[in-house]
């Protein structure tokens, strides 16, 4: 019985001489591969090319920062909760006078750590936020020579001064956070 | 007093020569390597290596290098003696074969022609057979030596092979003596040049000697004895640094010789095709550094041939390639033997 009418006969007839001493099928086969010779490359050299990352792309996160330059987190806690990985770890600390050029508001986080090891890049820290501040952005493929290397620090997770050095905020900031 | 009485110059002119020609094997067999990387990436859409210096041509190098700086293993059951002579072994008789091979025209000077090929022996593609097939030992002795089942299968697997193509090829090869009427090399060359190549005359015999290469030089489709999904990695699988590289290294220099053979016998070897280049009246020196560089022109289409070939078909089975040896080349290679005697005979009447 026949499921579909794409059904191929397949030919079990004996070889014939010519196709038993394979060269005529070999010849053909390097015409084939001589005309890949000439084809377009598909390699992309990766330091020097990047290929583009879809919008929707979930990378290394980025504590955001206001157009000032503020920090933007408050140390709610609410990423720390959202985080099915338990990736997350911080600690809050109130702003003293004087300090509010650097954070938004009046609570701030001291300590901020995020264990890349286990973070799945999920995305539902930055859906938790209710102030903007936690991104995943499109920078990928961290390396480190030991695992105390990826528990991610304030330093390496704060996105660069929008104001002083603005370009390597832009480039940080990715596609996914809110632009201000 | 034999050994007094031999003209130094002599010794001395050869000895050059022998230090030139290993060296020129060593460069191209390295730049094969190379060459294979790229050709295999260029014919799969990649790019092939490209990172060791400009266009990668220092990946060689960065190759040999590392197979120097890897730990160099012998395992304890194996046969230390014999285990240690299967790469040189290999090694040495890759080597050996090209002392025959006429490499350009000779060197014309006051002191008389200075030949460019190490020995003219009147039986010079005979040596270049005979070695070939010592070259098996190096298969065997590596294979059997490592004390490992699948070296041995790998190293009975292509003793089987190589003993067997030698024999069409050997048949392929009668007819063009036949043409000849010498086993001279340089007289191969000499009555290619006056009368024609050989090729013309011997297309048949040219494909089967060509496909008895590939098996003599294990290339793919070909490759049994290192078939890396049915026995690993075949007879060198318990080879590490630098003796896995001399194995690897030896079948490079085996296919620059074969195609150097190939060229010799069908294609006119240092011949320059559709010109009397005798007409030209350039200095010698010169005429015999093209001729040269036309012989290696030819030889490295042959090279491209191998690698090409390796990177369109797959690996034969061995019942394929046993039947392919004993029921199609042998037959084909004796009717091409008889038809081509019949055919001189009768011109000759």
């Amino acid at each position: 019985m026949q499921l579909t009418n794409r059904a191929k006969a397949v030919d079990r007839r004996p070889m014939t001489f010519l196709e038993s001493i394979y060269l005529w099928n070999i010849a053909k086969g390097m015409g084939i591969t001589i005309s890949h010779l000439f084809k377009r490359k598909a390699t992309i050299q990766y330091p020097e090319q990047k290929r583009s990352f879809s919008k929707v792309f979930r990378g290394l996160h980025v504590l955001n920062r206001d157009a000032e330059g503020r920090e933007n987190c408050t140390a709610c806690g609410l990423c720390a909760v959202a985080c099915p990985a338990e990736a997350i770890t911080m600690e809050a600390a109130e702003r003293l006078p004087g300090e509010e050029h650097l954070y938004r508001e009046e609570k701030y986080a001291a300590r901020y750590e995020i264990n890349m090891l286990r973070c799945i890049f999920c995305g539902l820290c930055e859906e938790a936020c209710p102030k903007d501040a936690i991104y995943l952005s499109q920078t990928f493929a961290p390396a480190n020579y030991g695992r105390k290397g990826f528990i991610y620090k304030k330093e390496e997770l704060l996105i660069p001064h929008p104001v002083t050095d603005k370009e390597a905020y832009e480039k940080a900031l990715g596609d996914r956070a809110t632009k201000n | 007093m034999y050994l007094l009485a031999t003209d130094l110059w002599f010794i001395l002119e050869k000895a050059i020569l022998i230090a030139c020609i290993i060296g020129l094997s060593f460069f191209i067999a390295m730049y094969t390597t190379y060459a294979e990387r790229k050709v295999a990436g260029w014919l799969q859409d990649r790019h092939g290596p490209n990172r060791a210096g400009p266009f990668g041509i220092f990946q060689p190098l960065a190759d040999g290098g590392k197979l120097f700086f890897k730990e160099e293993i012998i395992p304890l059951a194996s046969n230390k003696i014999l285990f240690l002579a299967g790469p040189g072994l290999a090694m040495i008789t890759s080597l050996v074969t090209s002392t025959v091979i006429p490499w350009g025209a000779p060197v014309a000077t006051a002191h008389g022609a200075i030949p460019l090929q190490v020995a003219d022996v009147d039986m010079g593609i005979l040596i270049v057979f005979s070695v070939v097939s010592v070259g098996v030992y190096g298969i065997m002795i590596g294979g059997w030596a490592s004390n490992n089942k699948f070296s041995l299968i790998a190293a009975i697997r292509g003793a089987s092979q190589m003993v067997s193509y030698e024999l069409p090829m050997g048949l392929a090869l009668i007819a063009v003596i036949f043409m000849t009427g010498s086993l001279k090399m340089s007289e191969i060359v000499a009555s290619q040049a006056a009368n024609g190549w050989h090729i013309i005359y011997q297309p048949l015999g040219f494909i089967i000697f060509f496909v008895c290469a590939l098996a003599e030089c294990n290339r793919t489709p070909f490759d049994l004895p290192e078939a890396e999904n049915e026995l690993n990695f075949g007879y060198h699988q318990e080879y590490s640094s630098m003796k896995l590289g001399f194995y690897l290294f030896a079948e490079y220099i085996n296919m620059f010789v074969s195609s150097a053979v190939i060229t010799t016998l069908y294609f006119g070897g240092y011949d320059i095709p559709f010109v009397n280049e005798a007409a030209w009246g350039l200095e010698p020196w010169l005429l015999s550094l093209i001729s040269f560089a036309v012989l290696m022109t030819k030889i490295a289409f042959f090279l491209f041939l191998f690698i090409w070939i390796r990177w369109t078909i797959p690996r034969f089975r061995y019942d394929q390639l046993m039947n392919l040896g004993w029921k199609k080349l042998i037959p084909l290679a004796l009717v091409n033997m008889i038809i081509s005697a019949a055919v001189m005979l009768w011109l000759r009447k």
